[in-house]
């Protein structure tokens, strides 16, 4: 082989790989321009009120986003509150209290949470967790937390509540893997130094660990935010799909990736279909800010961190 | 370094170890002490409580599975395809054979793209401007919801073609796994010693050779764990498939015809009104899942006997 003709050969190389590579800019380029594209009539005849109006009927072709912006916001957030705790607790158990036998297993079962498949949760959740809902659970809350307001109205088992209780299932490997990959990236040193002043164990992890991991523990649960936001099969088989505001954690409701699912192929008139693809526009904008937020955070503690052991 | 808040060390002065010596009085400092040992170990039983919460649900739902799902398999769904309503029987033999096309032309389409981005990262891009915001990119399009994806090709793809088909599907799932195979290569490349590199450049080899018969070779243990993976993370979506590959009850060969897929499947039984399609449901799920946990289990395996740890 020539040196000219390997030099030919390197330049093609080099640019196969580099045209693959910008295919990944292409591929949300493309999602992004024809999301616009197809969402234009409804854009263009709705406006920006779209997304602060309740109206929601086919018939007069009458289109207003909000119950599902509510929808979406109310099950994530009560998901986070859920399984925020609950993650930490776990990376703080995995990395600084579990003994060495027990760690990969619990992190071996966390992970296999994390590849259920979302409509196998869903599926548990109708079966499993809608009947709690309304035999148990319920009437617990309503018996004892009545007061708050928040468990009125009549209780189905599907709802709100039930919906977040199943995102929380969902989202909790994914933050506590990441805050425990944070927790591992802090240097021992800061541990030894703590202790040596005579710290008590929670001391440490509070003031070495936890203090020094923060806006990495912070950008695991944006991340965690935006899986919930754009989860869809299993919060749409329990969350009642019923577009109204909510009025108490026992109401049905609907969110933006869920009106998608359960309307997108019975959609009929253009105005109908560009509504929803008007919705999935901004469940991809949403997601991809949340997600931008996510990583940079999490780039800046991990960046220089000694490679992730098991 | 100061950049990086890990190298920072913590402000004393506010800290609670800091703080307890200022009363110095015995009966105080006792008092301090049986404080911050007390919470200690509430805060310690916290941690190990929200451990066996988090496990208790995933137990209950393997329980569950394993329980429903074991007790309505029989050969019959591995081999008939759906029963009509009111029928007992039938199976998801086209769902399941339906999946392994869709995943099938799926891995053709995302794994060498995947691949080839993860080299340029790894190879090309290395300390570019370009190579950091390629990276990411890829991580910001592995969090976008995947009935995003659904509607994006339906509105490519299907509105173009008038119908739905295998096809669509396979592009979806493909774009799903581009990303993650793009991030797992590129990290299992940068394991690969500089040395061995320049071994090769040494003898004369140009870079693409060297690319793909020393460096690709290396790491290919690290670089088929991230295709499993990817493949596995898939192998159970829903969302993107509703619109694209639609699903069907007969058998179908044609990758312009709409297909049956497992997941699909599994959606439509579990929130129809029939027993017989419940059944069928749990069913359909202990076999996706054992088919997940399969591949992520032979993973977890092979990579922490190979060359590169900590692969998964």
């Amino acid at each position: 082989m020539s040196r000219s003709s390997g030099k030919v050969a390197d330049t093609t190389f080099s640019a196969i790989m580099l045209v693959c590579a910008l295919s990944i800019f292409a591929i949300v380029l493309f999602i992004l321009s024809i999301l616009i594209a197809r969402s234009k009539l409804s854009l263009h005849q709705f406006g920006w009120k779209f997304f602060t109006r309740s109206a929601w009927d086919p018939v007069a072709g009458d289109f207003g986003a909000f119950p599902f912006i509510f929808g979406t916001l109310a099950t994530s957030l009560l998901a986070l509150l859920m399984a925020v705790p609950l993650a930490l607790g776990v990376a703080v158990f995995l990395t600084e209290l579990c003994p060495q036998k027990l760690r990969s297993p619990i992190s071996f079962i966390t992970e296999l949470l994390a590849a259920i498949p979302s409509v196998v949760y869903g599926l548990w959740a109708v079966f499993v967790l809608v009947p709690v809902m309304r035999d148990q659970l319920g009437p617990f809350l309503e018996k004892y937390f009545g007061w708050t307001h928040l468990f009125g109205g009549y209780n189905f088992g599907v709802g709100l509540l039930t919906a977040s209780i199943i995102l929380a299932i969902m989202i909790l490997p994914i933050i506590s893997s990441i805050t425990r990959d944070i927790m591992l990236a802090v240097p021992i040193s800061q541990r030894e130094g703590v202790l040596a002043l005579g710290a008590t164990r929670w001391e440490m992890i509070r003031t070495g660990v936890l203090r020094n991991a923060r806006i990495g523990i912070v950008g695991a649960i944006i991340l965690g935010l935006g899986r919930a936001l754009g989860e869809t099969m299993a919060v749409t088989m329990v969350i009642g799909n019923h577009a109204e505001i909510p009025t108490s954690l026992f109401s049905p409701g609907y969110t933006l990736a869920s009106v998608i699912a359960n309307e997108f192929s019975e959609a009929t008139g253009d105005v109908y279909l560009s509504a929803l693809i008007e919705i999935g526009l901004a469940l991809f904008l949403v997601t991809i800010v949340v997600n931008a937020i996510a990583r940079a955070l999490v780039w800046a503690v991990t960046r220089g961190a000694p490679a992730r052991a098991h | 370094m100061s950049t990086n808040p890990l190298h920072t060390p913590p402000p004393l002065q506010d800290s609670a170890i800091a703080r307890t010596p200022r009363d110095r009085s015995p009966r105080r400092t006792r008092l301090n002490h049986i404080r911050r040992h007390l919470w200690n170990r509430i805060v310690m039983g916290l941690a190990v409580l929200s451990t066996i919460i988090v496990i208790a649900p995933l137990v209950a739902i393997l329980f569950y599975l394993i329980y429903k799902g074991a007790s309505s398999l029989n050969l019959a769904f591995f081999t008939h395809i759906p029963a009509p309503v009111g029928e007992p029987g039938g199976g998801m033999a086209n769902a399941i054979l339906g999946s392994g096309i869709i995943l099938g032309l799926a891995s053709l389409m995302g794994i060498p793209v995947g691949i080839a981005a993860g080299v340029y990262l790894a190879e090309f891009g290395r300390g570019k401007l370009l190579g950091s915001a390629i990276r990411f990119t890829a991580d910001v399009l592995n969090g976008v919801p995947s009935i995003v994806m659904g509607i994006s090709i339906y509105s490519l793809i299907v509105m173009q073609q008038k119908h739905f088909s295998a096809f669509a599907g396979g592009v979806a799932l493909a774009i799903m796994m581009v990303p993650t195979i793009t991030r797992t290569t590129e990290e299992m490349l940068a394991t690969v010693p500089h040395a061995i590199r320049e071994a090769a450049y040494g003898l004369g080899v140009p870079k693409w050779r060297t690319v793909l018969s020393v460096t690709l070779k290396t790491a290919s243990p690290g670089i088929i764990t991230g295709c499993m993976l990817a493949f596995a993370r898939v192998a159970g979506e829903t969302a993107p498939l509703l619109f694209t590959a639609f699903g069907n009850q007969f058998w179908s060969f044609n990758m312009n015809e709409p297909i049956a897929a497992l997941p699909l499947q599994i959606y439509i039984y579990a929130i129809s009104p029939y027993d017989e399609w419940h059944r069928l449901a749990w069913a359909g799920s202990l076999v996706l899942i054992v088919m997940i946990m399969a591949a992520v289990t032979l993973v977890r395996i092979y990579a922490n006997r190979g060359v590169l740890k900590g692969a998964s």
